[in-house]
């Protein structure tokens, strides 16, 4: 089977992106909003033709779906080392395009609406297709050169689209935030597929996960510091997918880049670009398991479910809608991590495996879905804070209930997508590591609890007496909510395992129930709490709060981790190590170059007198020169 | 060679002239004049040429050609640093050469 037409996933994206950036002032807003999603529609039908190809016609061959590659020679150095460009279609990148493919054709939809009579509205489309071309290109990477590359782009693209209220300054040192932290963690990336490059021989996935190849039968090889140098090169590519995914040290950046236009937010920040890390993880998780028996692997567990764990308690107390919904992705990715963490390899063991590509998979559509409907509400009532929300649900139906749907499925209510999946994990947690399971449960009953918190604070609660009336959105901003509803109510029914496996082959998985009882208790009492607490205005939440005390204030304010790092960088990088170089710099180096400008300024000064201007103070130089050598000449040679 | 005149009181006179050109040109104040300075020293060297060639090789032609070409060439020369000192002179109603140091440093 050829699969050289999803070349065109990603560069019909990419076409629609320089025609709109080109003619960003040319191209009227509503002709430009269609080109955008004109262009997107095209890829969600490729998207979804190819994964019907792949899962249902050609992908399964006897029992074992295939990987297919197309590739082209990029770069090509000497025989041995080149870089290859092109296309690897196998389980997790098919389900991945639907997923980038879908998300970003809602969110072009939703956009029309809600950035109607912005300024730059052409200019916003152009960006989103630019991130869906890049995204797409990461996706389907054959190697880790093209998978930097298009990391990269995504990069660009988020800070583009973080930074583009460009007139707050508060958007500005969001994305310059965003970007340097995430560059930061990517210099680990580059590290590490160099050490990768280097032992392993190769760039290319399939040669890099091949069971047989060089790289899983060798790693113990050459050891460096007590690991393995692969292990390393393992540890420092995860630093770069933590980075892009929010996970623990490198978190910080997230929720700032809620500065960004909420339909960004829903794209970008919650379903597609901060999943990337998981992906990478998926991508070399045959490296990850059987390299040095897992080591670097558990290190993914473990920041991954403390980062779940983390993110969860700090979106307990944070007020603003959005930031409260960046804080609860990172733990959901926290959660995938987790899962990814937790997995083995062969037949059932693979279920971590399966339930993180599977949590991605409803995670995109129903944290995609909170963030429409988060935006559909700022739309309306033009504030971002609890405090200002209440008694929505009479002014705004759909929203009402599609966010309904979208917090019942987070928060894992049984039948919605959420629930099977979470159920998955906890599974998978629960067979391999008690504790990593007891974070999960718990994270699992914060979840349901700062959900339905959001939820009660903004549909229910105190009448909030409104300046305009608010009122439902218009159909282009409603017609997305209500199909991410639908497949945050069914997605969980798909059988995931039939199609995305870690060892290409179909498993059977079932619920387990008294695992899915427990965790299916603890968010119901998640929700019962929210219930109590906000369903009427009271002072109930005050008072637990005022009861942590000081935990509540460091939860709060997110633990100080921001301030922290601004001490790190401020007090300690720039103060201590910086400032010594610069001056080393300014005096020492810049000195020297000085001195020697200056005293050739200084010396040609003194003998410029020389240079008379008059030509016949030339020529008599000329001329007493050539009789002096003349002189010379004749008393040497001819007396 | 011309009868009754020897090469060494042809090569003094040029050598004259060569010298008296090169001092003129070395003094004079004004522009023209150092022009004419010029035309010596040229024409010196064009005799020098004829003379020699007639003495070493009395039956080729190249040296008096050359001289031909330094004519010429002088001519032209003259023509265009003729048109330069009415420029100057225009632009600073001058043609001495102290007054033509303002390209200096």
């Amino acid at each position: 089977m050829d699969f050289s037409y999803t070349i065109l996933i990603p560069l019909i994206p990419f076409a629609v992106f320089l025609l709109l950036g080109i003619n960003y002032n040319r191209i009227k807003p509503a002709v430009s909003g269609w080109i955008g999603s004109l262009g997107l529609f095209t890829t969600l039908g490729l998207s979804y033709y190819t994964a019907y190809q792949y899962f249902f016609v050609v992908g399964k061959v006897g029992d074992v779906y295939q990987t297919f590659t197309q590739q082209w020679r990029w770069m090509s150095f000497t025989e041995t080392l080149y870089i290859d460009m092109g296309v690897l279609i196998d389980q997790i990148s098919v389900m991945m395009i639907v997923v980038v493919s879908t998300i970003s054709f809602m969110v072009h939809l939703y956009s029309r609406g809600y950035m109607k009579g912005d300024p730059g509205y052409t200019k916003f489309f152009a960006f989103l297709s630019l991130f869906t071309f890049s995204m797409m290109g990461l996706v389907l990477a054959v190697n880790l050169f093209q998978i930097y590359i298009f990391w990269e782009l995504v990069g660009v693209s988020s800070f583009l689209l973080i930074g583009y209220y460009y007139t707050k300054p508060s958007a500005v040192a969001a994305a310059k935030k965003a970007f340097i932290v995430t560059r930061f963690a990517d210099l680990g990336f580059l590290i590490g597929i160099l050490i990768i490059g280097y032992y392993g021989g190769s760039y290319d996935f399939a040669t890099l996960n091949d069971l047989e190849g060089n790289v899983i039968t060798n790693w113990a090889s050459t050891s460096f510091m007590g690991l393995s140098v692969i292990t390393w090169g393992l540890l420092l590519i995860f630093m770069g997918g933590a980075g892009k995914s929010a996970m623990f040290p490198l978190h910080i950046w997230l929720p700032d880049a809620m500065e960004g236009p909420t339909p960004v937010s829903a794209l970008i920040h919650a379903a597609t670009m901060v999943v990337a890390g998981v992906y990478l993880v998926a991508r070399l998780f045959p490296l990850y398991y059987f390299v040095e028996d897992g080591y670097a692997l558990n290190l993914v567990a473990w920041v991954g479910a403390f980062s779940a764990l983390f993110a969860a308690i700090i979106a307990l107390t944070q007020n603003d809608i959005k930031r409260v919904l960046a804080f609860s992705t990172m733990s959901q990715i926290g959660y995938m991590m987790l899962a990814l963490g937790v997995s083995g390899y062969y037949g059932h063991d693979g279920l971590g495996y399966m339930a993180s590509m599977f949590h991605l998979f409803t995670h995109a559509m129903f944290k995609g879905l909170l963030f429409l409907a988060a935006g559909s509400i700022i739309h309306a009532i033009h504030s971002n804070y609890i405090q200002d929300m209440g008694g929505l649900r009479k002014y705004m139906p759909i929203t009402h209930i599609t966010f309904l749907i979208a917090a019942l499925s987070i928060a894992g209510f049984p039948g919605f997508a959420g629930f099977f999946s979470k159920d998955e994990i906890l599974v998978a947690a629960y067979e391999h590591n008690k504790l990593i399971y007891v974070i999960g449960v718990v994270v699992a009953g914060l979840t349901a609890f700062y959900m339905f918190r959001l939820y009660f604070g903004i549909f229910w609660g105190k009448d909030t007496k409104y300046e305009h009336t608010p009122h439902e959105s218009p159909v282009s901003m409603t017609f997305p909510l209500v199909f991410l509803a639908i497949m945050s109510a069914v997605g969980g029914y798909i059988h995931f395992s039939e199609y995305v496996t870690v060892d290409h082959q179909p498993f059977e998985a079932h619920l387990n129930y008294p695992l899915a009882a427990i965790a299916v208790g603890v968010g119901l009492i998640g929700i019962l709490l929210a219930f109590v607490f906000y369903k009427k205005p009271s002072g109930l939440p005050d008072k637990v709060s005022a009861s942590f005390g000081l935990l509540y204030r460091w939860a709060f304010d997110k633990f100080y981790f921001d301030e922290l790092y601004l001490f790190v960088t401020k007090e300690i990088i720039f103060k201590r190590i910086s400032a010594p170089f610069a001056w080393f710099d300014r005096h020492i180096v810049d000195g020297t170059m000085n001195l020697i400008g200056n005293s050739t300024v200084a010396g040609s000064e003194k003998i410029k007198k020389i240079q008379s201007g008059r030509m016949q103070d030339y020529a008599f130089a000329f001329i007493a020169g050539a009789v002096v050598l003349a002189m010379i000449f004749i008393y040497k040679w001819i007396i | 060679m011309i009868q009754g005149i020897s090469i060494y009181e042809i090569l003094t006179l040029t050598s004259i002239i060569f010298f008296i050109g090169v001092y003129g040109f070395l003094t004079r104040k004004n522009l023209i004049t150092m022009l004419l300075s010029i035309e010596l020293i040229l024409n010196a060297s064009a005799i020098n040429f004829v003379v020699i060639n007639t003495y070493l090789f009395p039956d080729l032609l190249q040296g008096v050609f050359f001289s031909v070409f330094i004519v010429a060439v002088a001519a032209a020369e003259t023509a265009l640093a003729v048109a330069i000192v009415i420029n100057l002179y225009k632009l600073i109603t001058s043609v001495e050469v102290k007054d033509t140091e303002v390209m200096k440093y």
